[in-house]
């Protein structure tokens, strides 16, 4: 194996080891969330977006990391979105809790594994058609929050910060 | 605030900001060792795995499609990741006990009945419906989710909130047990 192979490797033994500690891996957490009856997968998320937010924008700031934006290409990421959030809901799991959740011993998550190696080859047959129409309608680039509002992510960082904080105190007073 | 839950496992307020902090470290050891900086992500490797199967059966349409030239069919850093997902989730489930194997989930039996070929039907169709919407939208809630998110991005906020809110509507409608 290759150097970034195993730097791969050991990366993602970490992920899963911690999505399974976290219980997120479950079909019942997933749809729970979308349920709006557990949010297990809310926590977990926001947690780690906190901590690795704050890091990854130190990082940045210090130039020792790029950062690097997926497109603001508004009609992908809104038809993208929503066939994924509908795909998601019926098959429970999302493309990196899928194979985790195969780990865990969770047998029918092959079938959504083959799903989404099916649906890949069918997204690559259509991608022609796609870029010429979803994909062309409004693409806003690679932008971040900051540069789009003009204002330091530093300032964005606190606001964003608390609201998490808040969501976390809700979650807890409502029990979810 | 409990820091182990009930059933051995970790809060995932514990478990979530550990993996805030593996995405930094991931960060500066790619860009230190590997000379880019990689994020962590999961879907663009269901392009390569479907590429290298694909490859199998027809190379010359593989090597010839346009959205296989522009992912790379190959076996990367980011391919590793997700291979190393399934080996930390069968280390952590097996070494506390909570691995557990199962064929019908038991929200979706409620529902839908024992049926492991409806379960099966259900998870491909759901599967492949959510990746091209992945590809689509340039990531998943890994991601778009998690990585997109860290940094701010604009695509992030919005890509989550649709996943969640397309995923609350439909799991409302298919999950949501009828009051009589």
């Amino acid at each position: 194996m290759s150097n970034d192979q195993i730097l791969g490797l050991l990366t993602g033994i970490v992920f899963g080891f911690l999505l399974q500690k976290g219980r997120v891996l479950r079909f019942e957490k997933q749809v729970g969330a979308m349920l709006l009856q557990d949010m297990t997968i809310l926590k977990f998320m926001l947690s780690a977006i906190l901590v690795g937010m704050i890091g990854i924008q130190l990082l940045a700031g210090a130039e020792i990391i790029s950062l690097s934006h997926k497109p603001m290409n508004v009609g992908a990421v809104l038809v993208g979105g929503a066939l994924f959030g509908c795909g998601w809901a019926v098959m429970g799991y999302c493309p990196g809790t899928s194979i985790g959740a195969l780990g865990e011993g969770r047998l029918h998550a092959v079938f959504a594994i083959a799903g989404m190696v099916t649906g890949a080859a069918v997204y690559a047959e259509l991608y022609p058609f796609f870029k010429s129409t979803i994909l062309a309608w409004k693409d806003f680039g690679k932008i971040g929050l900051a540069e789009m509002l003009n204002i330091s992510p530093w300032v964005i960082m606190p606001i964003f910060s608390a609201l998490i904080l808040l969501g976390f105190v809700w979650f807890e007073r409502k029990n979810l | 605030m409990k820091l182990v839950t009930e059933d051995g496992g970790w809060s995932p307020y514990l478990a979530g900001a550990l993996l805030g902090v593996l995405a930094i470290v991931s960060v500066y050891a790619t860009t230190q060792w590997l000379g880019k900086t990689n994020y962590l992500g999961a879907s663009t490797t269901f392009v390569r795995a479907a590429g290298l199967l694909e490859r199998t059966v027809f190379p010359e349409r593989v090597a010839s499609n346009e959205y296989f030239i522009k992912e790379k069919v190959r076996v990367d850093w980011q391919f590793m990741l997700v291979i190393g997902i399934f080996f930390g989730a069968l280390i952590s489930s097996t070494t506390d006990r909570s691995f557990k194997l199962e064929r019908v989930p038991p929200i979706w039996q409620e529902k839908f009945g024992p049926s492991v070929g409806k379960r099966a039907a259900g998870a491909f169709l759901g599967g492949s419906v959510a990746m091209i919407g992945a590809r689509m939208a340039d990531g998943c809630p890994s991601g778009h989710g998690l990585s997109g998110m860290m940094q701010l991005s604009v695509s992030a906020f919005l890509a989550l909130a649709v996943f969640f809110g397309t995923g609350t509507l439909v799991a409302g409608f298919l999950y949501r047990r009828r009051q009589s």
